[in-house]
């Protein structure tokens, strides 16, 4: 283990030789998920989606190029001209203010466009004025929420011909819907505005998500391609030795897709500020994680499930086990049947050790 | 049955399989050299070459907006202005019909161009939402004046008249579509004297008290004056606007700009008309001739006071046997009554095409509805903060990729150097067809969809590493490179086709089915899914392909991330004694490492395994294990002997 590290291990993965009952335990991954997915729908139903002003309607203002960005100040321009406010007043980027209320009539805003300006020190040109309507962001949503549902149905579909099982289709939706709810929780829980860009990120996350477990469970095709002309192993540990397989690859790429969203995180969420890099990104940042960790402990596991219960499956299960049962008795080769409940299906034969092995006769 | 019995069963499909696919693909020669020129060419080269000339003989400026340009065009949130989301609404509640839209966006697009705004852009979102994006601060009156509800209304011709000037105005002409309340002109300068005059003509119209909305005594001093001052060749004057009076003349232009015209009071609202259809006109006796026109039909109260109109019309003299349609301030068309109409059915015949009759028929039909445009939202993204996000996005993809390269340099060693190079092949086709489709299709980058291309990165990186893992995974199967590269192709090679058809089935439905930055979201997801796989089989893949015969990686050199030490690859037998690989069999594994190792195997039942390795480290052969394991038998025997 000690040489090579890393990609020692991904052999030892790959042989079976070390090999993690990811499937074998699914019972717990299956609790965490419960676990998880109802404390994201509580957090969602208790502290609510904190929807932000393309939802809501109302009007913003950005002042840029102030010298100060502290909000005291935009608190009382906007207590001045229109009593009764309560402003959202975020930072954007190191110079930059945004101030949001709810709806005002042109003269409003030209007023507190005037104040603003003042109270920042700055000329009116620079402070902009936006307004949106409440239909706006909710009209767009539901484009992008309709286009969605057919998406995932179209994809369900897809899925289902390719693996030619509905089963593994059902799993890899289910998972990846979980692996959005989550996603949402946590996005609750932090408390950053939904914008579009947060729609646009969750979008992502359900087509990044897709991927991934059709990456791992092409692979779990790919070991149980022979499965019912063999009696060593079962669906199960086939599908347990992909995952394993699989496993260097999905922390590769996990990686290599968090570290851009990673950068843009950084530059979005600290340099720049509130903005559709920020939203976007975190949005990413969570669901990558969670799509990539979920196609191991969740998709395939749940695949597994499901699919044990396939008749063809079931009793193939079932003969692998009583032969295995059979052989226990016999006391036959006992580390054939270790290797082969961890996956390590794969047979060495022995190598041709040239003349001097061939053999002798006994002196 | 024996599991050792019925393995070989469950393993000769599968060989005599992946034995067909080789075959197959030795048949078909691979040329990676040729593939990567031809992908080069094709691909980049040439793309970037019509870009050039595109760039040379079409150059992007002030006069030529939708002209080629290096740099590709950036949406309004990168580059600063003012998006305005207009609603459509019906005051009636009835459905908006697609062709409506696309008239309304037509009369949108006439007022903004009119209006000296360049690079402009408009286009229909959902079913009734049209945005308006304009570079640049926008003022109120232009957001009024582009907003303004777009009414058709039928009109007596007063009098015709040529399109240029008679009298040299005092100052330059402003727009028409003003009536004599003028209102929404303010944003043309210079106007003393056509504001004045409109005023003056208001007074006057007061002293005029008109026998029926054709008389001429309408006509007064300063109608006439702002008659003989009206330029219809200025396309200022072509704009249009609503706002016109409805009691009182109006002197407008047509709206191609031939003629001038002034118009008596409005007598029948465009709302009146239930329909507009182009088609053949009937012939005399119930015959259809082969001229093409347009038929109306009004409602109830439209047909009596058309009926009104053209009994009084049909015996004038011409001009003032014509009425107008006013659409939008602008005389749409001016046919002239040949007959009073009774039953609320008009054709408008005369020298139609097919397509003018549609035109009309869609311009007429659009004026029928009440339709108004409610501001819906609107937004201004000042110059500087769009800069700002832009270099901020940029830097971010910078930094990104710059992560990225470590961490596949770190993993893969030199291989790690090919992911850099795709992504950067993957980069410069990425930058030429958006380039290319700003320049045809006037594409716009906006900030989601930077942000987009930066989580491509990750898409497309994983293509590459699902096919390195693939050919170490064959490595370790103890293939030669070769092979391994070619079998681990054909494995990859459909996992990826899988798994970006599914990321493409997304793009293409959320691009299909969705809005605004959804879209543009949707289009940047599905052009580098398209670009990352004509990356990776006609570059990565070659170029491994190629890789496989350099002796540094074939012979796995410790820095070239496919060296048998890491992939802890078994020394392949070539035959009579010999082991492929730099290395002697003994120091293969060393002995102490193996059994630890064996040990390290987390199962679900524990059990010790048997030795699978000899003394000395090397792998046992068949009749040594055969050996142990009798041998092993024997001593349980005994065992169970003994007690």
């Amino acid at each position: 283990m000690a040489r090579g590290g890393f990609a020692q291990w991904g052999n030892d993965l790959y042989t079976g030789r070390r090999s993690y009952p990811i499937i074998q335990k699914r019972g717990i991954w299956f609790s965490i998920v419960g676990l998880f997915s109802a404390a994201s729908i509580l957090v969602i139903l208790v502290q609510g989606l904190n929807l932000g002003i393309d939802f809501r309607g109302g009007s913003e203002f950005t002042v840029s190029g102030v010298s100060s960005t502290d909000e005291d100040i935009a608190l009382d321009a906007v207590g001045e001209v229109a009593p009764g406010e309560e402003p959202h007043i975020s930072q954007v980027g190191p110079d930059a203010v945004r101030v949001q209320v709810s709806q005002l009539d042109s003269e409003g805003t030209d007023q507190l466009q005037d104040a603003l300006a003042q109270a920042y020190g700055v000329e009116t040109t620079e402070v902009t004025s936006n307004f949106i309507g409440p239909t706006w962001g909710q009209s767009v949503s539901m484009r992008a929420l309709w286009g969605t549902v057919v998406f995932v149905l179209a994809a369900a579909v897809f899925m289902a011909v390719y693996f030619r099982a509905w089963r593994m289709s059902v799993a890899a939706i289910v998972a990846m819907l979980l692996d959005v709810l989550v996603s949402a929780g946590v996005y609750a829980l932090i408390g950053w505005e939904v914008t579009p860009s947060t729609i646009i990120g969750f979008l992502t996350i359900l087509g990044f998500s897709l991927y991934d477990k059709m990456v791992v469970f092409d692979k779990v095709r790919e070991n149980s391609v022979a499965l019912t002309e063999q009696t060593r192993s079962t669906y199960a540990e086939r599908a347990n030795l992909a995952v394993n397989q699989t496993l260097v690859r999905s922390i590769n790429t996990s990686v290599v897709a968090l570290l851009p969203v990673a950068g843009i995180l950084f530059v979005g969420g600290f340099l720049l500020g509130a903005g559709t890099l920020k939203d976007i990104s975190l949005s990413l940042f969570v669901g990558i994680a969670v799509g990539a960790t979920s196609s191991i402990f969740l998709a395939t596991p749940l695949d597994v499930a499901l699919r044990e219960s396939e008749p063809k499956i079931a009793a193939h299960t079932k003969k692998v086990m009583d032969l295995r049962a059979g052989l226990v008795a016999e006391g036959a080769d006992e580390s054939m049947l270790a290797a082969a409940a961890s996956g390590s299906a794969q047979l060495v034969p022995g190598h041709h050790q040239g003349h001097e092995a061939q053999p002798k006769r006994r002196r | 049955m024996n599991p050792d019995g019925a393995e070989p069963a469950s393993d000769v499909p599968r060989r005599a399989h992946e034995k067909r696919q080789t075959l197959a693909t030795d048949t078909r020669r691979s040329r990676p050299v040729r593939t990567i020129v031809l992908l080069t060419i094709l691909t980049i080269l040439l793309p970037f070459g019509a870009l050039l000339a595109g760039w040379q003989l079409d150059g992007k400026s002030s006069d030529n907006p939708d002209g080629a340009s290096l740099a590709p065009g950036l949406a309004l949130d990168l580059q600063g202005g003012t998006q305005i989301i207009l609603q459509a609404v019906t005051s009636d509640g009835s459905e908006v019909t697609p062709e409506a839209m696309q008239e309304a966006i037509g009369v949108i697009r006439q007022r903004v161009d009119a209006n000296g705004v360049t690079e402009a852009e408009i286009a229909s979102q959902g079913s009734n939402q049209i945005v308006v994006e304009i570079p640049g601060v926008v003022d109120d009156e232009t957001i009024a004046l582009i907003s303004k509800a777009a009414q058709m209304k039928f009109r007596p011709v007063l009098t015709v008249g040529n399109p240029i000037p008679t009298v040299q105005p005092s100052a330059s002409p402003s727009a028409p579509g003003d009536d004599a309340e003028g209102k929404g002109d303010e944003s043309a300068q210079g106007d003393q004297s056509r504001a004045e005059l409109e005023k003056k003509a208001a007074e006057e119209a007061k002293d005029v008290d008109p026998t029926d909305p054709s008389d001429l005594a309408q006509i007064t001093p300063a109608v006439q004056q702002l008659f003989d001052q009206l330029d219809c060749t200025d396309p200022k004057n072509l704009q249009g606007g609503g706002g016109d009076h409805p009691d009182r003349v109006l002197v407008t232009c047509d709206q191609t700009g031939v003629a001038k015209y002034i118009l008596g009071p409005v007598e029948v609202d465009g709302t009146d008309l239930t329909t507009a259809t182009s088609g053949l006109v009937p012939g005399a006796n119930g015959t259809v001739s082969n001229e093409w026109g347009v038929t109306l039909d009004f409602d109830s109260e439209g047909a009596t006071k058309f009926r009104e109109t053209t009994e009084r019309l049909t015996p004038l003299e011409p001009p003032r046997n014509q009425f107008a349609i006013v659409l939008d301030g602008l005389i749409v068309s001016a046919p002239s009554s040949n007959a009073a109409i009774t039953n609320g059915q008009a054709v408008i015949s005369g020298s139609f095409t097919r397509d003018s009759a549609a035109t009309l028929a869609n311009q007429l039909s659009f004026g029928s509805l009440p339709l108004t445009f409610d501001v819906n939202g609107q937004n201004q993204i000042s110059a500087t903060l769009g800069s700002e996000q832009l270099q901020r996005g940029l830097f971010a993809g910078l930094i990104g990729l710059a992560l990225v390269v470590v961490y596949s340099l770190f993993q893969y060693r030199s291989l790690g150097l090919l992911t850099v190079m795709s992504l950067v092949v993957a980069g410069a086709m990425t930058y030429v067809v958006i380039a290319l489709l700003s320049w045809g299709m006037g594409y716009r980058l906006s900030l989601p969809g930077i942000a987009g291309l930066i989580v491509a990165i990750g898409f497309t990186a994983d293509s590459f590493i699902v096919y390195f893992e693939r050919v170490r995974d064959e490595l370790r199967d103890g293939r030669s490179l070769r092979l391994a590269v070619q079998r681990g192709w054909q494995r990859a090679r459909r996992t990826i086709y899988a798994a970006k058809a599914v990321n493409l089935l997304s793009a293409v439905i959320l691009y299909f089915m969705t809005v605004g930055g959804v879209r543009g979201f949707a289009f940047t997801l599905g052009l580098t899914t398209i670009i990352d796989v004509m990356v990776v089989i006609w570059f990565t893949h070659p170029v491994m392909e190629l890789l496989a015969k350099v002796p540094f990686f074939r012979d796995g050199h410790k820095a070239s991330g496919l060296s048998p030490d890491r992939l802890d690859v078994e020394p392949r037998y070539r035959g009579a004694g010999k082991f492929a690989g730099s290395k002697p069999v003994a120091s293969d594994a060393p002995g102490a490492d193996t059994p630890d190792r064996e040990r390290e195997l987390v199962s679900a039942q524990s059990v010790a395994p048997a030795p699978r390795a000899a003394e000395d480290g090397r792998r046992m052969t068949i009749a040594e294990r055969r050996a142990a394991e009798r041998k092993a038998a024997a001593e349980a025997a005994q065992n169970e002997e003994k007690h």
